[in-house]
């Protein structure tokens, strides 16, 4: 079957897909956009967590024909998502991530790391400052999930913070700096930096 | 494979009648875990993402008409106060990314023995609106609708669309056992209900059973023994050996199994113990309420 819908901010089309299909397979195996990671397929470990209309889900358990005629925002337009999120709509006209950019996306940080330029949505940046990124497998996860959480919540208390991101596993167990992550963006944000 | 994809609840019943087959997927949070593993491969699959009606409650006098794709996390957010019992239970599930999709619907439909809503509703009161294109609408109170292990008392053309909560007249509680806070199926679990209006209180056992069960014989004790000591009007502290009365006639009310979650008789002994916690926890906040309104009067 074909399913239509909205990634990133752009209308996409995925054709040939299997009924039984997710939408974290179509993600990354029909939209070459790879960021949603594939591991545990059963809600366990959040590791494919998107924005699905706006709220956080796992992909692997969204059937691909529900997302027809609805909106996904990947780890891949979460920069382009923040950004626009920031300027409370989209001023040009043009904004979202095409599928070429998306699939192209690197982290450039403004550390010595991760190269030049400001492509990065203040959570990914507190990340990479906080060195809350071990072996990253879960970081985009954790990425989409503690950026809805900032933009619901922009002063959780560590309890907030523990509740929102419980159902993201990291197996490198790199837990404390990803709360010192969260933590650093909230202050950042709430500082306006 | 076939993927259905109804716009309205007529054309899902319709749907539903002609394929009676058809798996129905709404928040996918059980049905996607068995096609990713290869568990199922249904013929169809009935979407009811599209219906729109699903996703709303209504709270009327008596009762909470909760549509059956009312995601938990709507549930924790709106329904605090009028079903604190089915509110709690609703935060044990999963994560937020789970609780984002999945309803009490899928828990009912699935009828796993671990549902986390179960032992809420059966401690609440609830009826369960199903329908059918043929037939139209049924309720089915709770206590009947569970049948067996994963089975339940749907015909093969009927969908649920909704379930008919009892309004809290009283103190509820919730509690589960698992090996941490999030993400955990539960090892057992126990809903308990004072209900005032009636001079009754209610249970609901979850994951020590072959279905999700009351503790029938420990409520009619505990029923006579507050009418008898008149604890309803003086409001005094449930004696200790009620309570434990209470709590061990909640575990004679389980008939668990030993499985990779826990043992038997470590499910027996824990809802025992969340029995007698949940009691108190109840009562003291029944007792509290009652203060404050002799204290206003």
């Amino acid at each position: 079957m074909r399913v239509n819908f909205t990634v990133n901010g752009r209308p996409q089309e995925a054709d040939d897909v299997w009924e039984g299909e997710s939408l974290l397979y179509v993600l990354r195996e029909r939209m070459g956009l790879p960021g949603s990671k594939n591991a545990c397929e059963q809600g366990e470990c959040g590791s494919c967590t998107v924005r699905l209309d706006g709220v956080p889900v796992c992909s692997c358990l969204v059937a691909a024909g529900q997302v027809e005629g609805r909106d996904v925002v990947t780890v891949e337009g979460l920069a382009d998502f923040a950004q626009q999120r920031s300027e409370s709509g989209c001023a040009t006209g043009a904004c979202g991530t095409s599928l070429q950019d998306a699939q192209q996306w690197r982290a450039k940080g403004t550390d010595s790391q991760t190269g030049e330029g400001t492509e990065l949505s203040p959570i990914q940046q507190a990340f990479i400052d906080a060195g809350a990124v071990q072996c990253g497998f879960c970081t985009p996860g954790l990425l989409v999930a503690s950026d809805e959480l900032l933009e619901r919540n922009p002063n959780p208390s560590d309890a907030d913070i523990r509740e929102a991101l419980s159902g993201n596993l990291c197996r490198c167990t790199g837990y404390e700096k990803i709360m010192d992550a969260v933590r650093l963006a909230a202050a950042r944000q709430s500082e306006g930096v | 494979m076939d993927f259905l994809r109804p716009a309205s609840w007529e054309e899902a019943l319709a749907a539903k009648a002609e394929h009676p087959t058809a798996v129905p997927i709404a928040g996918g949070t059980d049905v996607m875990v068995e096609i990713n593993f290869d568990h199922r491969r249904p013929e169809y699959l009935l979407d009811l993402n599209r219906i729109g009606d699903l996703t709303e409650w209504e709270v009327g006098e008596e009762s909470v008409r909760l549509g059956a794709s009312v995601p938990y996390t709507r549930i924790m957010e709106n329904l605090r106060a009028e079903l604190p019992g089915l509110a709690l239970a609703s935060h044990t599930v999963a994560s937020p990314q789970i609780r984002n999709r999945g309803g009490v619907g899928g828990n009912l439909g699935t009828a796993s023995p671990a549902g986390d809503a179960h032992p809420a509703l059966l401690a609440a009161g609830a009826e369960v609106e199903a329908e059918s294109a043929a037939r139209g609408t049924r309720l089915i109170p709770i206590d009947e609708f569970y049948t067996g292990v994963k089975r339940n008392a749907l015909q093969p053309d009927e969908l649920i669309r909704a379930v008919h909560v009892k309004k809290a007249d009283g103190p509820q509680q919730y509690s589960k056992v698992g090996t941490r806070n999030a993400m955990v199926i539960a090892v057992c679990a126990f809903g308990l209900a004072l209900h005032p209006e009636t001079r009754t209180v209610r249970t609901g056992i979850g994951s020590a059973a072959p279905t999700p069960v009351r503790a029938k014989a420990a409520e009619e004790f505990l029923n006579a023994a507050l009418e008898e000591g008149g604890f309803w009007d003086n409001g005094k502290i449930i004696t200790p050996s009620v309570a434990k009365q209470f709590a061990d006639l909640c575990s004679a009310g389980c008939n668990p199994i030993d499985d990779v979650r826990g043992t038997a008789s470590y499910r027996r002994h824990a809802v025992g113990v969340m029995a007698r916690r949940t009691l108190t926890w109840t009562w003291e906040s029944y007792r509290g309420t009652r203060r404050t309104i002799e204290g206003a009067a």
